[in-house]
């Protein structure tokens, strides 16, 4: 059951991001990156973060991808045109790109041998209080640190959007 | 009934993070550019939770959820950044924004 | 094995009875305003209008069915089957009841009980705002996409005071599993105060079921903060273009989002399904009263008709409300549907509300709403926590 769950998200997962990188229109590739982030929010759930699989979905599809389709719907981004790059760069560049992958590939399967197989249920320390325990002692500065970030980001893009007062 | 094994999650973060690079390289448009960071981040966070199922600690989990709000910041203040530029230049094509004047 | 077949039950009851629901909540709101502003509503479809939804389906399903040449299909064929689906979603970790016992078999009214139950609702709710950007963004129109981006808007400014004033309570119950929540409302103090979180110290939970209210208004695109969708307002909004059974999934989308905040307000800040007061003090015979009055009202009124239909539409009426109060009375039906009683009457309390408040308050303009957002409600939220918080560490 394990394995045909994860064969049948990771297989949406990749259907979606090639998508991503494929699709001409912004909006097509925005709606599949929001595919590969929730079928990621499943392949989370089976691996045992539960908390961290329903922040993707409220943070990264939720409002994240919601801003990213709201600045296409708002800049009227039409679908691109053919590409003037050059062939040489796709035709050396893809086989390169795969190789890359491979390699990274291998070196995945030689680190971890005899890891034990992911089974659902068997991970039981990604629940929120576990989280919220680690982040409020161990983590404790990094956490403020990020909110300072973060009010920091909102205080940027409120500047860099407003409208000039001439 | 034997689960799946811990590098198929490694290598599905693997394809992931090529697709990202695939987009970010071969692409022109700023915001599709921009999701394909997205995408390379993704990945991350799915490794790292992989490992964290690995060794039984819940730091990956933390570590992903420092990401994410990072990416969350990042994406706020890039869009931000992107209006400006589609203001200033009318064009959404990374080609064509190859000079400091306008 | 048994457990996928309990659950195939379970979840076939569920998904009939809600759509069902949605369906007749649209009938109880057009009555319900109707009453509101003194006219009878509808009235000539079936007795008192109740085959009136039914009608509704047949014309929506036989009108014709146009795909406009001029939109981007795909976003505009998926936009409402992503609102529709995400609102349908939500109901799936709702309690309607305690442990039901039929044949043998116990069971929780309920089709599954995440622990990260109520952090699965927020989820995808965050995710109904897709159905509405897309609508706007796909029909290719300015007045949709008008629409549609200040709905979007409008939702995400309102998901942050409702979470902030989810979280509260949750300080309280110190578990996202909906079940826990509901469980640690029980009891009652000095034996017949009911501990529900609105009433349970350290801190009463008033400022954040209104806060909750309020967002849940807004969330659903309810009066007062309906301008994005309200027909006399930019040309009704994102749905403009859409016709007949893709223009019916919005509205069915609509109800379903409304019901399920309504059951989130119940399990949050009202008890779930939690009797008012002790069933030693005869909470048991609360739902046969209610049940018993109205058939005697109806009864009454069969027999003083006011209007022409009223002789014979009434005492059937009449007959089955004073059947289901003697059902009620049957020990064994009364301990599996009692909860579900209370759970009922308590929603549909505040979906009455819902309706009670479009009948009766006007709209807010679309920046006096954005402001009310962020000006008053998210630091009202924000404080309340922090109050909350207080209270809470001081406490413990």
């Amino acid at each position: 059951m394990d394995v045909i769950l994860f064969l049948v998200f990771a297989t949406i997962a990749v259907v979606c991001a090639i998508s991503v990188v494929v699709q001409t229109h912004p909006i097509a590739s925005a709606l599949s990156l929001v595919g590969v982030m929730a079928s990621l929010a499943v392949l989370y759930l089976l691996l045992g973060a539960e908390f961290i699989a329903m922040a993707q979905v409220v943070v990264y599809a939720g409002a994240i991808m919601v801003l990213f389709v709201f600045v296409i719907m708002l800049l009227n981004a039409g679908a691109e045109s053919k590409s003037g790059r050059s062939l040489v760069a796709s035709w050396l560049g893809i086989p390169l790109i795969i190789v890359f992958l491979g390699l990274m590939s291998f070196f995945a399967q030689r680190w971890l041998p005899f890891a034990d197989p992911v089974r659902f249920g068997a991970f039981k320390g990604g629940s929120p209080r576990d989280i919220g325990r680690a982040l409020f002692t161990q983590y404790l500065l990094p956490f403020e640190v990020v909110s300072v970030l973060i009010l920091i980001a909102i205080l940027g893009a409120i500047v860099l959007a407003r409208k000039e007062l001439d | 009934m034997s689960g799946v094994p811990l590098s198929w999650y490694l290598i599905l973060s693997a394809v992931l993070f090529t697709l990202g690079v695939a987009g970010f390289l071969f692409r022109k448009n700023i915001i599709t550019l921009f999701m394909s960071i997205e995408l390379m981040l993704n990945a991350v966070n799915l490794s790292f939770i992989a490992f964290s199922y690995q060794l039984k600690q819940v730091n990956g989990h933390i570590f992903t959820f420092f990401v994410m709000v990072v990416a969350a910041a990042e994406a706020a203040v890039g869009l931000a950044i992107i209006l400006t530029v589609f203001k200033n230049r009318a064009t959404l094509n990374v080609d064509e924004v190859d000079s400091m004047k306008y | 094995m048994e457990f996928f077949v309990i659950s195939i039950i379970k979840a076939a009851v569920v998904a009939f009875v809600l759509l069902t629901t949605l369906a007749y909540l649209q009938w109880v709101e057009r009555k319900v305003i109707a009453h509101i502003q003194v006219r009878p509503g509808p009235y000539r479809v079936g007795p008192h209008g109740l085959l009136q939804p039914l009608a509704d389906v047949v014309k929506l399903i036989t009108k014709e069915d146009v795909l406009p040449p001029h939109v981007n299909k795909f976003a505009y064929l998926m936009a409402p089957f992503l609102s529709v689906t995400m609102a349908l979603i939500s109901i799936s970790v709702i309690p309607f009841g305690d442990q039901f016992q039929a044949f043998g078999y116990t069971t929780w009214m309920q089709l599954t009980d995440l622990n990260v139950g109520l952090l699965f609702i927020l989820a995808i709710s965050s995710m109904g705002v897709y159905g509405v950007a897309l609508a706007g963004w796909a029909s290719n129109n300015k007045y949709a996409l008008l629409g549609g981006l200040r709905s979007s808007a409008q939702m995400i400014s309102y998901e942050l005071p409702m979470s902030l004033a989810i979280a509260a309570p949750l300080l309280m119950a110190n578990t996202l599993s909906l079940r826990e929540i509901v469980q640690k409302q029980g009891g009652y103090a000095f034996g017949f105060l009911p501990q529900w979180n609105i009433f349970q110290g350290p801190m009463p939970q008033i400022f954040s079921f209104f806060i909750f209210i309020i967002a849940a208004f807004a969330e659903t695109n309810r009066v007062p903060f309906d301008l994005p969708e309200a027909e006399n307002e930019l040309v009704a909004g994102f749905h403009v273009e859409y016709s007949s059974m893709k223009f019916a999934s919005f509205f069915m989308a609509e109800y379903a989002n409304m019901v399920t905040v309504s059951s989130l307000a119940t399990i949050l800040f009202l008890g779930g399904w939690q009797p008012l007061f002790p069933v030693t003090l005869g909470s048991g015979l609360v739902a046969p009263a209610i049940f018993a009055f109205a058939g005697i009202v109806c009864w009454y009124h069969a027999l003083h008709p006011a209007r022409r239909g009223d002789r014979k539409s009434l005492p059937v009426f009449g007959t089955i409300f004073l059947l289901l109060g003697a059902v009620m009375l049957v020990p064994s039906v009364a301990a599996n549907f009692m909860p579900l009683f209370w759970f009922a009457g308590k929603a549909g309390f505040l979906l009455f509300v819902f309706m009670w408040i479009r009948g009766t308050l006007p709209r807010f303009r679309y920046d006096q709403l954005m402001s009310f957002a962020w000006k008053f409600l998210f630091p009202a939220a924000l404080l309340n926590l922090l109050l909350t918080a207080w209270l809470v560490a001081w406490v413990s």
